[in-house]
């Protein structure tokens, strides 16, 4: 619109009018810059990810956490050793301190081997450094043969002990097992429990959320009482005496499953009560009233109208749940009711951290506190950054 | 206020009905029972004499009824072999593994679990509120950001392993053991001022590991919820009317602040008696905790049945408690049920 263009007046009346010959677009003042409609196309996961995304610390528990996670599929390749592979000749050796310096000369990453010995007065290992003795770490190698996931015979690790040497980059335990290993190892069952439990947990809390919540009357009432009742027991206990339960007799693997479904059961409550309280408010939504006249049955309208409505506030509130179940395991397993050997947990490896005597002369023992920590610390960051990124008033 | 009283009172009985069901379904899960099972071994072994012995004693307890009958004969609603004689009438029930009635071999723990919860929840307030309304009039401060990352670390570690590692560094540095709920030399001594003050030293390890996510927890919710009243604007009318900060903070953000910290206590107390079972058992503390774990291994089950009731009515009326100090605090609360009604 630089230029305008001088008409003469069409009435004859002599009076000249300016008119812009461009034609007039009414949408104008409403139009938007590409960036804009970027943004108000974007789909709610896109805003979502969006807000999330400048939510630094979130970003950065969720970058620790995917490394951490990384741990459950490779379990096999990253750790140097085999979780249960015991080493006679090395019992509770200390951790040993990566160098790269040998006598002022690089030499890369190695370990020094050391000397084991048993003091008789005090009745516990000694282990002191051999500093002739330069052990490189091999990266990229051929060490001890495993069984990737239970399935191919292989024996390709990131990390081994040099030829004849040893690696125990955490200490070994009362066997001679390698801690750093079994840390490894125990990410796949000990984080994975959480995810599994809380998928649970999810289920029954949008079940019975969704019926309370769509239904209410009698079915609400019932609902709300027993999640009540729930709320007011503390979990600890009921996870002890429903772990008991499980009998001694079965398999490593279906000892994990019925843990993580006890750990799943006592989880819904709270989810349940957030899905009730969102199904009340929506289904009184215009778009829900419309579903339900044009015929949709409830599942429908639930599933399809409700249901999508406040998903990301679920998983938010889900990821907030995790940390809780990963403790629990790992309090059954320090407690001699959740997983056992050969499975191998954070909390398996905790429990040999049980007797305070023991842990004071083999600190290292303790090891498996420090993953826990970082992780849960982690999961409530992300959670606290996918709720806020969550929430669409924010 | 009295109505209000009686009216909380008395609904907590149908979920104490609801509760008992619950643990006894969960104490009988496990397959068999502790004397099916001693059956079992003697039979093993061939002694023929123990197992009539052994059978009687299932007559004597009814295990060898059905489920309904053997609940409501445990509850005490229903005439057992010897009458009307169960948790009702003060019968707690027989722990087989100690061959003693529950009484006597929970009776010293249960004041022993009352008074470290009770101890917990007062650490939890007395802390929690003073630095919450610090963090909350400070905002921003270095004291607000030092707090908030002290919480942060409260709430990822996990109480048993907090209380290993004060073990652990109790030793190394102190050269202390922390264990247990007194110094061993009062454990058979009848109570004392020495043996009161030997077990308020010793408490205060379990309160700060028990009490310290819990805190975390609450200086977070009550900093939230007087920085949202803060920013109200009647607190900004006051002070343009020159009201000092003080008087200003105490009269009425405050007070608005105070009813969902009491609220939340509610919902706190259930993982506090949570975290005071199993580190007790990592501390080694006289209370029910230990008792339980025992018990849940050896399937001792009316032992273990009696401490999960006895912890679930524990939080119920810790829980009750919190109720009723909410309605002293605010008349809504009791007046509004009356004009609901």
């Amino acid at each position: 619109m630089t230029e305008r263009e001088i008409t003469p007046g069409q009435a004859g009346d002599g009076i000249e009018r300016y008119v812009d010959p461009t034609p007039f677009d009414p949408m104008q003042a409403e139009a938007l810059t590409e960036a804009q409609l970027r943004y108000y196309q974007a789909s709610q996961w896109q805003i979502m990810w969006r807000k999330f995304r400048r939510h630094r610390l979130a970003v950065w528990a969720g970058i620790i956490l995917f490394f951490f996670y990384l741990n459950v599929p490779f379990a096999e390749i990253i750790a140097p050793y085999s979780p249960n592979q015991r080493d006679s000749a090395h019992l509770f050796a200390p951790p040993q301190a990566v160098h790269l310096f040998h006598e002022g000369r690089f030499v890369g990453p190695f370990v020094y081997g050391f000397e084991a010995k048993f003091d008789l007065e005090f009745s516990n290992w000694v282990y002191t450094p051999d500093h002739s003795k330069v052990q490189p770490i091999r990266f990229l190698c051929f060490g001890a043969p495993y069984k990737f996931w239970g399935l191919v015979e292989w024996n390709f690790h990131v990390i081994c002990p040099a030829e004849g040497g040893t690696l125990f980059l955490a200490g070994t335990d009362r066997l001679g097992r390698d801690m750093y290993s079994g840390l490894v190892y125990g990410a796949r069952l000990s984080l994975t429990v959480g995810l599994i439990g809380v998928a649970i947990g999810m289920v029954l809390g949008m079940l019975f959320g969704g019926l309370a919540g769509y239904f209410g009357g009698l079915v609400d009432t019932i609902v709300q009482r027993a999640i009540e009742i729930l709320r007011s027991l503390p979990e600890l206990p009921l996870w002890m005496a429903l772990s008991a339960a499980v009998p001694v007799t079965w398999s490593p693997l279906a000892v994990y499953f019925a843990i993580t479904i006890i750990l799943g059961l006592l989880d819904w409550p709270a989810l349940a009560r957030a899905v009730r309280s969102k199904l009340l408010a929506l289904r009184e939504e215009e778009y829900a009233k419309a579903a339900e006249m044009m015929g949709a049955g409830p599942s429908r309208i639930i599933g399809r109208h409700l249901l999508p409505g406040f998903m990301s506030h679920l998983i938010a509130s889900a990821t907030l749940s995790i940390p809780s179940m990963i403790l629990g395991e790992t309090a059954l397993s320090f407690l001699d009711l959740g997983l056992r050997r050969p499975a191998v947990s954070w909390g398996v490896l905790l429990n040999e951290a049980q007797d305070i005597t023991v842990v004071i002369v083999y600190p290292w023992l303790m090891m498996p506190v420090i993953p826990v920590i970082i992780v849960v610390l982690a999961f409530n960051f992300l959670g606290d950054g996918l709720r806020d990124a969550a929430d669409p008033y924010r | 206020m009295l109505s209000y009283v009686i009216r909380r009172t008395l609904g907590m009985v149908p979920t104490l009905l609801v509760i008992s069901l619950l643990v006894f379904l969960i104490i009988e899960l496990p397959p068999g029972d502790y004397l099916s099972n001693q059956i079992a071994q003697l039979k093993a072994q061939g002694e023929a004499a123990s197992i009539a012995k052994v059978e009687f004693l299932r007559k004597e307890f009814a295990l060898d009824r059905p489920f309904w009958e053997r609940y409501l004969i445990w509850l005490g609603a229903w005439p057992g072999p010897n009458g009307f004689s169960g948790l009702i009438q003060g019968n707690w029930g027989w722990s087989f593994e100690f061959e003693k009635p529950v009484a006597d071999v929970v009776g010293t723990t249960l004041p022993l679990t009352i008074l470290l919860n009770f101890a917990t929840i007062l650490f939890v307030y007395v802390v929690s509120f003073p630095i919450g309304i610090y963090s909350a009039t400070r905002q921003y401060s270095w004291g607000d950001y030092g707090f908030t990352f002290l919480g942060y670390i409260g709430l990822a570690t996990p109480n048993f392993l907090l209380g290993l590692i004060m073990l652990y560094l109790a030793n190394i540095w102190f050269g202390l053991s922390i264990g247990g709920l007194m110094d061993p030399q009062y454990v058979d001594e009848p109570w004392s001022l020495a043996k009161v003050g030997s077990v308020l030293a010793h408490l205060i390890v379990p309160t700060i590991v028990i009490g310290t996510s819990g805190t975390a927890g609450m200086i977070r919710r009550l900093r939230a919820n007087l920085l949202d009243e803060l920013h109200k604007q009647y607190v900004t009318t006051a002070r343009a009317k020159g009201l000092n900060e003080n008087r200003l903070l105490v009269k009425y953000p405050l007070r608005m602040a105070l009813n969902p910290f009491i609220a939340d206590i509610g919902n706190l107390i259930p993982s506090l008696v949570s975290g005071s079972v199993i580190v007790s058992v990592v501390l080694n503390l006289p209370t029910v905790g230990p008792v339980l774990l025992n018990a849940l291994k050896s399937q001792d089950q009316f032992l273990s049945g009696f401490i999960l009731l006895f912890v679930a009515v524990l939080t119920l009326v810790g829980m009750l408690i919190s109720d009723l100090l909410l309605a002293v605090l605010d008349p809504r609360i009791r007046l509004g049920a009356r004009a609901g009604q």
